[in-house]
């Protein structure tokens, strides 16, 4: 597009739509003169496929929790149409607020629009309950994009999840809106919960124990199949192991830390369970609110993950770590998983310089033949 | 062979075009080129003019700061021009070969009896000093030192390469000559790595004088930086020294001839090449001798000396450079394809699974030089280490580049690099950076500020 144009000042926006639907015609001009096929837009193009079975099962899953809040016979269709109209508008605010700033600070800085979002704007109608206020979640989407992201130079230079810190702002800025019991299930105007149900989700019951989980109504299948109460897209552990094979076998997401996360979070609570902290299995860890979501999703979000291989094991096993921990010991805030991805985050980097430090120090000492 | 290298790390780039392995024919042309920009850190000085009669062996350029140090003429025949560029830089003198050629008689000498500085004084009264690329940084060797040792990769992996035991299997004879000759230039030996795959196939494996190791395992397992970094890796204030086998069959043919010969088998490939084939030729050939290979009516095929990782674009008035036997034709991929990212079938090379090319591993793809995508900061972090079998942290090298940070290069390993060992990692980077050249970059910021 030339300079002199007078839609100049859109020139980012238009040359995102125009490689969107065509593949540039660049040719290569220093150093390899051929390319591998792939580029970003595939590979989080394949994150949002990912997705998607966690994102259809949770419409379906918000009209079923409807129907079952209000005492009404469950039907396939009429759940899941209930659900979509319900979560579409989610969807719509984070798009549009996210690409918005996206598209603002690229033309800003004259860059070509990174697509880093189009994953995190899917993610986050995902983890947030199914009644969060719009005008909020836009709020938070505008502050997570900025102050998350672009301040630090936009996608590939910013070192929190923006979709992570998205749900934490939602949950420390309006605590009172978004947690508690009241906000899992959603309801039409004038409608109210049949006294048999609570709303809560099952990690509201995991200070009790047990039993107090199963008094509740909720067994391990229900919560790994995901018929339960919960944010949009994190109920069903089967719906995120479709999305975890599909990253896995893609090699789009890493496997070590999605292993070590699990292998992090059984420790923690296998070792909790030994020293009498809580009688609630450890696998059951695995199956409550956020922790395999997060674990498939976000964790491995390249960006912000250690970069290192072996990092990358430490890195995961630290987060399941976290993630139990805060559940078990920390009465007051229940999900643990958002806060130990994001302080992972954070120490990301230091986790890398350790392993780089002591590979090149290694490296230093090897014996040469000639 | 038991102690085989085997590499685990790397990928073979599936390209078609590669050369059947005859020889379609002797290429005689009618200008050669020598160019001293085929040379990292030679300033040159031009020794010749035009109208000047040369023979094959007679110096064209001298290097300003070691002035022992020449380039010379492949053929015999008159200076027809010399090529300038911007702030008067010179790019070539153009050479009208005569019909029968000469050539300076530097005298023939068994190298096994010969002093070391016989050797140096031979090679570098014949221009073949410039064989030698010295590293760290991959520049014109230095005469006054002594390498801790030097190397020969005895194969190519890249892809398309001319297959070694076809170009030069007949040059044994010449070959040892140049590992006897190269020996009185070091203490730590002249290392020659073979491909473990047809090592017994190949005459290398009976060269005498060499230190002999064996490499199995995907491109870049025949990047003599690769294996340097198994063999012995080059640590701050150590120097060696590489040749390619290619030069040093001429070399050794110095020695037992007395004449400059650097005739080489060439391989014209490439998806665009027709019929692609082997081509004797000379260094400096213009691509136009190898017309019969292409059709560029239209103006859209590249021009590579060398092969389509690291080969220099040379386009169609270029000429084939000093280190290289491969011209690689390709394809400028100038289409737009509709809703290529999304397509689930696509008709294109990756070595990632996010497309199904997995799933025929033996086809062969008539690649172009599209970018197949834009540029973008790193994302990924896996990527690249799959395909660098070397113990260094690819992306922490090439940040440290980019960030021109000295210190950091270091501890990433900048001294045992050159970029031709990160070609793969920029083919795979899904966010299309020029990391050959950033670590270029990084290079010459190296020898600015380190000398």
């Amino acid at each position: 597009m030339d300079r002199n144009s007078k839609f100049w000042f859109l020139h980012s926006t238009i040359d995102a739509f125009d490689t969107f639907l065509r593949v540039p015609g660049t040719v290569t001009r220093k150093g390899s003169h051929v390319r591998d096929a792939i580029d970003l837009k595939r590979i989080l193009i394949i994150v949002v496929f990912a997705l998607v079975p966690a994102a259809i099962f949770g419409m379906w899953n918000t009209g079923y929790q409807h129907s079952l809040a209000i005492g009404q016979t469950p039907e396939l269709w009429g759940d899941f149409w209930f659900g979509f109209w319900k979560v579409l508008p989610l969807f719509v605010v984070a798009y549009v607020v996210g690409l918005g700033i996206e598209f603002a600070f690229a033309q800003i800085k004259d860059e070509e629009v990174s697509e880093g979002y189009l994953v995190s704007g899917f993610i986050i109608p995902l983890i947030v309950p199914v009644d969060t206020p719009l005008w909020i979640l836009a709020i938070a989407v505008a502050f997570a994009v900025v102050f998350g992201k672009e301040v630090f130079g936009g996608t590939g230079f910013n070192f929190l999840n923006p979709a992570a810190l998205t749900r934490a702002f939602l949950f420390f800025a309006y605590p009172s809106k978004l947690s508690g019991s009241a906000c899992w299930i959603a309801l039409r105007k004038g409608e109210t919960m049949v006294d048999a149900t609570s709303g809560a989700t099952p990690l509201s019951y995991l200070g009790e124990g047990v039993n107090a989980i199963t008094s509740a109504g909720y067994t391990f299948k229900e919560m790994f199949l995901g018929t339960i109460p919960g944010c949009v897209g994190e109920t069903s552990v089967v719906a995120i192991l479709i999305g975890a094979v599909i990253l896995i076998f893609t090699g789009v997401a890493s496997w070590k830390i999605m292993c070590s996360s699990v292998i992090g979070a059984l420790a923690i609570g296998g070792l909790a369970n030994v020293l009498g902290a809580t009688d609630v299995p450890a696998y059951y860890q695995l199956v409550m609110g956020g922790f395999a979501f997060g674990t498939v999703f976000m964790a491995t979000d390249p960006v912000t993950a250690a970069q290192t291989e072996c990092g990358k094991w430490i890195y995961g096993f630290l987060i399941g770590a976290l993630c139990v921990i805060v559940r078990l010991f920390n009465p007051g805030y229940a999900e643990g998983m958002m806060l130990a991805i994001l302080l992972m985050n954070t120490f990301a980097p230091l986790i890398d310089y350790c392993v780089t430090t002591a590979a090149t120090t290694r490296r230093a000492k090897k014996a040469t033949i000639a | 062979m038991s102690n085989n290298i085997d590499l685990k790390k790397g990928l073979d780039i599936p390209i078609s075009g590669a050369a059947a392995l005859s020889v379609a024919s002797t290429v005689t042309p009618d200008i050669v080129a020598v160019k001293p920009t085929d040379v990292k850190g030679l300033l040159p000085r031009l020794l010749v003019r035009e109208g000047d009669r040369v023979l094959a062996g007679s110096p064209v350029f001298a290097d300003k700061k070691n002035p022992d140090i020449l380039l010379t003429s492949p053929v015999s025949g008159t200076v027809a021009q010399v090529v300038r560029g911007d702030k008067r830089k010179l790019l070539a003198v153009l050479v009208k070969a005569d019909a029968n050629q000469e050539y300076v008689d530097f005298g023939a000498k068994d190298p096994a009896k010969a002093s070391s500085e016989e050797i140096k004084e031979a090679l570098l009264k014949s221009g073949l000093w410039t064989a030698f690329v010295q590293r760290p940084y991959g520049i014109m060797a230095d005469p006054a030192i002594t390498p801790k040792a030097i190397f020969v990769s005895a194969f190519n992996t890249a892809p398309l390469a001319a297959d070694t035991e076809f170009v030069l299997g007949d040059q044994f004879a010449a070959i040892q000559a140049g590992v006897k000759a190269l020996s009185k230039l070091t203490e730590g030996g002249v290392h020659v790595s073979i491909n473990n795959a047809n090592c017994a196939a190949s005459p290398f494996h009976k060269l005498e004088g060499a230190v002999l190791h064996t490499f199995s395992g995907k491109h870049p397992a025949g990047n003599v930086g690769v294996q340097i970094s198994h063999i012995s890796p080059i640590k701050k204030g150590e120097t060696v020294w590489t040749m390619s086998l290619l030069l040093l069959a001429a070399v050794g043919k110095l020695f037992t001839t007395g004449k400059l010969d650097l005739t080489r088998k060439v391989a014209v490939t490439g998806p665009v090449a027709k019929n692609p084939a082997y081509v004797e030729a000379l260094p400096g050939t213009p691509v136009k001798a190898f017309a019969k290979f292409y059709d560029n009516a239209a103006g859209d095929v590249r021009f590579i000396s060398g092969d389509a990782l690291t080969g220099e674009n040379v386009t169609e008035d270029g000429y084939l450079g000093f280190y290289d036997n491969q011209i690689t034709l390709l394809h400028e991929g100038t289409e737009r394809e509709w809703f290529g990212w999304a397509k689930p079938i696509r008709n294109k090379f990756s070595s990632q699974r996010s497309y199904f090319s997995w799933l025929c591993p033996n086809k062969k793809y008539d690649m172009n030089t599209n970018l197949n995508g834009g540029p973008r900061a790193f994302l990924m972090s896996d990527v690249y280490g799959k395909v660098l079998p070397m113990d260094i942290f690819p992306i922490y090298l090439v940040k440290a580049c980019m960030a021109k940070d000295i210190e950091k290069m270091e501890k990433f390993g900048i001294y045992e690099v050159l970029p031709e060992d990160f070609a793969l990692v920029e083919y795979v980077d899904p966010s299309k950076n020029d990391i050959q050249s950033i670590i270029a970059e990084g290079i010459d910021y190296m020898i600015k500020e380190m000398a």
